[in-house]
């Protein structure tokens, strides 16, 4: 089944015709399930492909979340907000190194290590809110029920300004390198319900996303206003798509497996390495000594 | 009008009242004019809405949280003290900020948008150089802050300067030095959305036609006497 996943997952791009949505490729790592596909325009006139992300529409009509999320919040939040995300990042990066990324390693590098360069809100705004319309979809919602439901709509619901709340896989792992990890524990491959302020999302912690919801104001203020903790339940019930998350676990998990393998067989090339490094061991073919001892 | 202002004189300040336990609790103030008075610069469905369920809110938790302190002191209980802290920062905060807000804010038929006069006039134009320079820069920075917060003109208590600061989420003023509030313009989504959308440069343009400069410089005066 895993490996159904990852077959189906890994596609081959068309440069000229690709489109973008969030991979999981990070830097450095050779392995890994990437499934991402790049927008790419040739400009007629440079030798150079320059790349510019897109504004994918949400993978249903802006009506379809109705009554629950309403045609006006989509128009708003993805025509004006997610669409304003994604013209400004595309400024600013012009002419950069960031012009010939993958978007979530532009989050990455723009993150830089917590001091956030001018272009991380704009990148990681247009990568969450793309993610966001992925985890709903029409007639979602209902599972899971019980604890898990209750501990997501009491978590995703507490006080805090604007920012986002997050299901994600975490693969053991303290040192992210990049970040400051927000759940260091030695716990080994567990799913983490946490919140990030403003554009901040668990990419930067290498965690591996689930499911999120946008509790910006302006996510559920046409539809909700102030009755924030409503909207939650709303999502949860109605909106979530619980689909698109057993996906994503699926792929975490294998990347989760996937690393550790890679992981193992570096530390076993390191340990080959110090072998060889020592003096060459003696080596006796069995029933036969070394000549200077032979009487 | 008469009543209200009579009620607001009542309640001026962060309405307190006292309980039997001697712990104060805090109440909702009285807005000093109608909720639609400030069209429309701010609509009156938003004014009703951040006074009644936003700033109530804030009241509310920030009453819950100063009875848990209360406990947790009693207790001597240092995790569960030191634990409230950002709670009661955001939503005492939340209290602190907007009960200046509303009083920052006047209509215009009671001079809302009236530059400053006197001393306050004349520090602005040696701090700022004039007041459309004043303006420009609160408004720029309010655009720019990222998610929640305030902008604010304070006035800095020991150099007797004027600046221009931002606060993130609810944190005061007060958390940025030793500088007393004169104005703050609360840039939250829930201050403009439904008016001005995503378009938050517009509602810090219009703002400034209800702008109670009057009330910043008596806050200013009484710094200085």
């Amino acid at each position: 089944m895993v490996a159904a996943v990852a077959a189906a997952a890994v596609t081959t791009a068309n440069p000229l015709t690709c489109s973008l949505f969030p991979s999981q490729g990070l830097r450095g790592t050779t392995s890994g399930l990437q499934w991402t596909k790049r927008q790419c325009t040739r400009k007629a006139s440079a030798l150079t492909v320059t790349a510019k992300f897109e504004l994918k529409p949400p993978p249903y009509p802006m009506d379809a979340l109705e009554p629950h999320m309403s045609k006006d919040t989509f128009e708003y939040h993805w025509g004006k907000h997610h669409r304003a995300y994604v013209n400004n990042l595309n400024k600013q990066i012009e002419g950069t190194e960031l012009d010939d990324t993958l978007l979530d390693d532009a989050v990455l590098i723009t993150y830089n290590k917590g001091d956030p360069l001018p272009a991380f809100n704009n990148a990681a705004q247009a990568w969450n809110h793309e993610f966001f319309w992925e985890s709903m979809k029409p007639g979602g919602g209902g599972k899971p029920s019980g604890q898990l439901l209750q501990l997501i709509e009491r978590d995703f619901a507490t006080q805090f300004g604007s920012g986002w709340a997050w299901l994600v896989y975490k693969a053991n792992r303290l040192d992210v390198g990049n970040a400051v990890n927000p759940c260091p524990s030695e716990e080994d491959k567990k799913l983490v319900i946490i919140k990030s302020p403003n554009a901040v999302n668990p990419l930067v912690w290498d965690y591996y996303p689930l499911l999120t919801v946008d509790v910006w104001e302006h996510a559920y203020y046409v539809d909700f206003q102030n009755r924030r903790p409503d909207y939650i339940s709303t999502f949860m019930e109605k909106l979530v798509s619980w689909d698109a998350v057993s996906a994503r676990l699926e792929v975490a998990m294998a990347r989760a497996a996937e690393r550790e393998i890679e992981e193992a067989r570096k530390r076993k090339e390191e340990e080959e390495g110090n072998f060889t490094d020592k003096e060459p061991a003696e080596i006796f073919i069995d029933g036969v000594a070394d000549d200077s001892e032979t009487d | 009008m008469a009543l209200r202002s009579l009620v607001f004189r009542k309640t001026l300040g962060l309405g307190l009242k006292l309980q039997f336990r001697g712990l104060q609790t805090f109440s909702l103030p009285d807005l000093p004019y109608d909720y639609g008075a400030l069209e429309p610069a701010i609509s009156g469905e938003i004014m009703q809405l951040h006074h009644q369920k936003h700033h109530q809110t804030y009241i509310t938790n920030y009453n819950k949280n100063i009875e848990q302190l209360h406990h947790a002191i009693e207790k001597g209980d240092s995790s569960a003290v030191v634990k409230l802290q950002s709670a009661i920062k955001f939503n005492g905060g939340g209290h602190v900020n907007h009960s200046i807000f509303w009083k920052n804010l006047t209509p215009v038929q009671e001079g809302g948008g009236e530059p400053p006069h006197g001393n306050l006039g004349w520090a602005i134009d040696e701090d700022f150089g004039s007041l459309d320079t004043l303006i420009k820069k609160m408004s720029t920075e309010g655009a720019a802050l990222q998610g929640s917060g305030w902008v604010w003109l304070g006035l800095d208590k020991e150099s007797k300067k004027l600046v221009v600061e931002t606060t993130a989420n609810q944190d005061p003023l007060v958390t940025k030095g030793p500088l007393v509030p004169l104005l703050g313009i609360d840039v939250w989504e829930h201050a403009y959305y439904l008016q001005y959308k995503n378009v938050r440069p517009d509602y810090l343009k219009n703002i400034w036609k209800v702008m109670n400069w009057k009330y910043a410089g008596e806050v200013y005066d009484k710094e200085h006497s």
